[in-house]
C-alpha cells in the first residue's frame, strides 16, 4: 500500500513536521500556548470561565464555549484583509466542537470560556496546530478537562497516504489528487471531536486513516504535555 | 476590574513622588527587544516586546488601482486590530477607538516623515501602482500599544523585500529582491506623554495607562540632523498646559536619538 | 468516601514547605491505578484508575489523591473574603465586580449600620473598592455581605492581582506567608481569594515592598522551603 515514497521535504509518509510548543506566552490570557508544524504557526490564548455578554445569551444550565479563529493578514501569501472570512468562521466551529468533549461546561453555568486561535504563519494544517495550541491553552488556563485533545490532517497524495501534509501537498494534482483530512481525537481514548476532509477515498482507506492520526496524536500528546509541565516547572 | 478609585490616587501620588511601582522614573521606557521575520509570508515582519507589551506588524504588497488624487504614487495602508487574544479587555466585532486610532496614528508618523517614497512603487503610472499594507496586532497589551507598534512598523517596512512582478502581471511572491523605496537614515517614531494628576509619565504598563487621564502622541523623525514632528495628536478629557508642552519638546530630541540608536542596531 | 476526601483536604492545607512528593500532571494523565484510591479534588475516576483533570501537582494523602491546580479562574465559595469594585447603585444594594464569572451583589441589609437610601453613594460609591464576604451563591448570582473584622469600604492603600490559585501559599499554612511580609514592612494587608490584594502603609517604599515580595511568592509554584527564599528576599531588598 504504501512503499517508500518519496515526499518534497524528504519526510516518510507518517512522518509529522517539527512540532514546536510553549504555553504561556501571552500573560494577560488566563492560559495561553503556541503551537507549531513546521512553518504553521498557531497561537492561542483562553478567557474565562468569564461573565458572558449580552446576558441574553447566558446559559443558566451550562457554560458557554466560544471560539474564534483567524489569520493574521500577513500570514498567508496574498495579504488577507482584516476581518473574519466565511473560511475562519466555519474552521472556529468546527474547532469549537473539537474541543467542546473534554469540557464540563455544565459545571459553569452562566459564563463563557473564551478561546482565540490565531495563525502567524500558514503553511496548511492550521486549523490543526490551532486545536493543539487551544487544548493546551485550556489546560494552561486551569479549566477542569477530562483530557487534552491532539489534532492533524492525514490524506493521501493519488494513492500514498501521507500525515501532516504541507500546502505543496494540498496543491497535489497528479492521479487521484490530494485527499486532505483533518481530524482531533481525545489523546487518551479512541474518540474522535474533529472529522474533516475533501478529496477522493475509499472508506476501507479512512479506517487506515484512522490509525495513522491515533499514531500521530501520541506524538503530539508528548510534545503538549512536556510544554505544559515546563509551564508548572519553571514558575 | 476596572481600574479603583484607590489605585488611581495611589498612583498619582506615586508619580507626584517621582516613583513607579516598577522602579522606573517617569520618564523611562521599560527594556526592549525587537526580532524580524515572524511570517515567512509577510514581506517584512517585526515582534517588538515593551516590558511586557507585545506587538507584531507584519507588511504586505499588493496592487491596485492609485487613489484619483495621486496617479503618481503608490498606496500605504496603515490598520491596526485589537485581537481579544491580547486583554480581558478587548471585544470581538467592530474595531474600536482603541483600534482605529492605532492604525492611523502609525500611518500619520510614517507617511508624514517621507520615510516611504511613494512614487518609486508606481507599475503603470495612473493604472496600477504598489499598496503597501501595514497590519498591527497587538499579542500582549501591558500599556504603550502605540510607541511599541510604531518601532514594530518601521522595522518591518525596513526589513521588507519587494516581491516582482512577472510577464503576466502576477505578483511573484516567492523572488522577493531588494528592500522598499525608503529613505535609509529615516526612522520615524512615536512618543506617547500620559497625564496624570500634574504628573507626565512615558511607557505605562496597563495598570498606569488605565489611570492616565490624557494621552498626547507624537511623531518624530530626523532629517539632516534635524529633528522633526511629523504629527501629532491629544486624547483624553483633561488638558496639558503650556509649560508640560514646551518640556516634552525640549526631551523630544534627546529620547528620540537614544531609541533610534538601540534600534538601528537591530537592523 | 465524601467526608474522608473532605479530611484529607482538610489535613493537606497546601503547605509549600511540606517536603510531599508532588508530580506535574495534565487534564487526562493517569495518576494512579487501583480501585483502592479515592479521587479528591482536581481528579476522577475513570475505570480503574484515578485520573487528573487539572493542569497542577498530584499528591496523595493516605487513599486520597488530589491535584493542586497552579493555574486557574477564581471559583467563588461561601465565606471567602473577596476583594471588589462597586460598579454600580441600586435601589436596594450596590453591584460589585469581583472578577469572577458570576455577576455579585452587596444589599444593603447586609451592612453593618443603617444607610438611608438616599445616602447610598456616600457610603459606597462607583469605583470604590471593598473587602466583602461572600455570603450565598445562588444560579443569578453571588450575595455579599460586610459583616464581620476587617470588611467594608477599603481607604487608601492600592489593589493589584495575582493568580486566583495561587492565594492559598501567599497565605501560607495558618497565614504564616502573609502575616511575615506584614511584618517586615509594616503594612495593612487584605489578601482577597478572588486573587485581588490591597495594600496600605506607612510609606510607599514598604507599600511597594509588600507588593513585590508577595509577587515574588505567587511565582514560585515548586519551591520547597519558601519562607526562607522569602527571608533571603527581605535581606537582599532591604533598602
Amino acid at each position: 500500500m504504501t512503499k517508500e515514497f518519496k515526499r518534497l521535504d524528504g519526510r516518510k509518509y507518517n512522518e509529522l513536521r517539527k512540532m514546536t510548543a510553549k504555553v504561556g506566552i501571552i500573560p494577560n490570557a488566563d492560559g495561553s500556548a503556541l503551537f507549531a508544524f513546521g512553518n504553521t504557526i498557531a497561537i492561542a490564548a483562553v478567557y474565562g470561565p468569564r461573565k458572558l455578554h449580552p446576558q441574553h445569551m447566558q446559559d443558566p444550565s451550562t457554560g458557554v464555549l466560544r471560539c474564534n479563529y483567524d489569520l493574521l493578514s500577513f500570514s498567508v501569501e496574498d495579504r488577507k484583509k482584516p476581518g473574519p472570512s466565511r473560511r475562519s468562521q466555519e474552521i472556529s466551529k468546527v474547532t469549537g466542537w473539537s474541543l467542546e468533549p473534554v469540557i464540563d461546561l455544565e459545571a459553569f453555568p452562566n459564563t463563557v470560556i473564551d478561546v482565540q486561535i490565531y495563525i502567524l504563519q500558514a503553511d496548511a494544517g492550521t486549523r490543526t496546530a490551532g486545536i493543539n495550541a487551544a487544548s493546551m491553552a485550556l489546560a494552561h488556563a486551569g479549566i477542569p478537562m477530562k483530557d487534552l485533545v491532539c489534532s492533524v490532517a492525514v490524506g493521501k497524495l493519488d494513492k500514498d497516504f501521507v500525515v501532516d501534509l504541507t500546502k505543496e501537498e494540498e496543491d497535489f494534482e497528479d492521479g487521484e489528487g490530494a485527499t486532505d483530512f483533518a481530524m482531533a481525537k481525545l489523546a487518551n481514548s479512541d474518540e474522535f471531536s474533529l472529522l474533516q476532509m475533501d478529496g477522493k477515498i475509499s472508506p476501507e482507506r479512512i479506517k487506515e486513516l484512522l490509525n495513522l492520526v491515533s499514531e500521530s496524536s501520541k506524538e503530539i500528546y508528548e510534545v503538549q504535555k512536556k510544554a505544559l509541565k515546563e509551564a508548572i516547572t519553571h514558575e | 476590574m476596572e481600574i479603583s478609585n484607590v489605585t488611581k490616587e495611589y498612583l498619582a501620588k506615586l508619580f507626584s513622588q517621582q516613583k513607579r511601582f516598577d522602579g522606573r522614573s517617569l520618564l523611562e521606557f521599560r527594556d526592549i527587544h525587537v526580532s524580524t521575520e515572524v511570517s515567512n509570508k509577510a514581506e517584512g515582519s517585526a515582534r517588538v516586546k515593551l516590558g511586557n507589551t507585545e506587538v507584531v506588524v507584519g507588511v504586505k504588497l499588493g496592487t491596485d488601482a492609485p487613489y484619483p488624487d495621486s496617479p503618481d504614487k503608490g498606496n500605504l495602508m496603515c490598520t491596526g486590530e485589537l485581537l481579544p487574544l491580547a486583554s480581558p479587555a478587548f471585544e470581538s466585532g467592530p474595531p474600536s477607538f482603541r483600534a482605529i486610532e492605532l492604525g492611523r496614528l502609525v500611518d500619520r508618523a510614517i507617511r508624514a516623515s517621507g520615510m516611504i517614497d511613494l512614487s518609486k512603487l508606481v507599475i503603470t503610472p495612473g493604472e496600477k501602482v504598489w499598496t503597501i499594507y501595514i497590519d498591527i496586532y497587538p499579542i500582549n497589551d501591558d500599556g504603550n500599544l502605540i510607541d511599541a507598534a510604531n518601532i514594530g512598523a518601521v522595522i518591518a517596512l525596513k526589513t521588507a523585500k519587494m516581491p516582482k512582478i512577472d510577464e503576466n502581471g502576477k505578483i511573484d511572491y516567492e523572488n522577493r529582491k531588494g528592500s522598499l523605496p525608503i529613505l535609509e537614515d529615516n526612522f520615524p517614531l512615536a512618543f506617547s506623554f500620559f497625564k496624570l494628576g500634574d504628573s507626565i509619565i512615558v511607557d505605562p504598563t496597563r495598570e498606569e495607562e488605565e489611570a492616565a487621564e490624557a494621552r498626547v502622541t507624537f511623531g518624530l523623525s530626523k532629517f539632516n540632523k534635524h529633528h522633526i514632528v511629523n504629527s501629532c495628536q491629544k486624547i483624553g478629557k483633561i488638558t496639558f498646559t503650556k509649560e508640560e508642552i514646551e518640556k516634552m519638546m525640549d526631551i523630544l530630541p534627546d529620547k528620540f536619538d537614544k531609541l533610534s540608536e538601540k534600534l538601528k542596531k537591530v537592523l | 468516601m465524601k467526608k474522608e476526601i473532605e479530611q484529607a483536604h482538610e489535613a493537606l492545607e497546601y503547605d509549600p514547605n511540606a517536603s510531599v512528593k508532588r508530580k506535574a500532571v495534565v487534564p487526562g494523565e493517569i495518576i494512579v491505578e487501583g480501585e483502592d484510591y479515592l479521587p479528591g479534588e482536581g481528579t476522577k475516576r475513570q475505570g480503574e484508575n484515578v485520573i487528573s483533570t487539572r493542569l497542577g501537582l498530584a499528591e496523595e494523602a493516605g487513599r486520597v489523591v488530589r491535584v493542586i491546580p497552579i493555574f486557574g479562574a477564581f471559583i467563588p465559595r461561601k465565606n471567602n473574603v473577596v476583594i471588589g469594585r462597586i460598579i454600580d447603585i441600586t435601589f436596594n444594594g450596590w453591584l460589585v465586580d469581583i472578577d469572577s464569572a458570576s455577576n455579585s451583589f452587596l444589599p444593603i441589609d447586609e451592612v453593618p449600620h443603617f444607610i438611608n437610601k438616599n445616602e447610598m453613594d456616600q457610603f459606597l460609591d462607583i469605583g470604590d473598592i471593598i473587602a466583602a464576604k461572600i455570603w450565598s451563591i445562588k444560579s443569578k448570582g453571588i450575595d455579599l455581605a460586610l459583616k464581620g473584622k476587617g470588611l467594608g469600604r477599603l481607604e487608601g492603600g492600592f489593589i493589584f492581582r495575582i493568580i486566583p490559585s495561587r492565594v492559598p501559599r501567599v497565605i501560607g499554612r495558618e497565614g504564616s506567608m502573609i502575616n511575615l511580609i506584614k511584618e517586615k514592612t509594616g503594612c495593612n494587608i487584605t489578601v482577597g481569594q478572588n486573587g485581588w490584594i490591597w495594600i496600605s502603609g506607612t510609606s510607599v517604599e514598604n507599600e511597594i515592598k509588600a507588593r513585590r515580595a508577595i509577587e515574588f511568592v505567587s511565582e514560585k509554584v515548586h519551591v520547597n522551603g519558601l519562607t526562607e527564599k522569602v527571608e533571603e528576599w527581605f535581606q537582599e531588598n532591604e533598602k
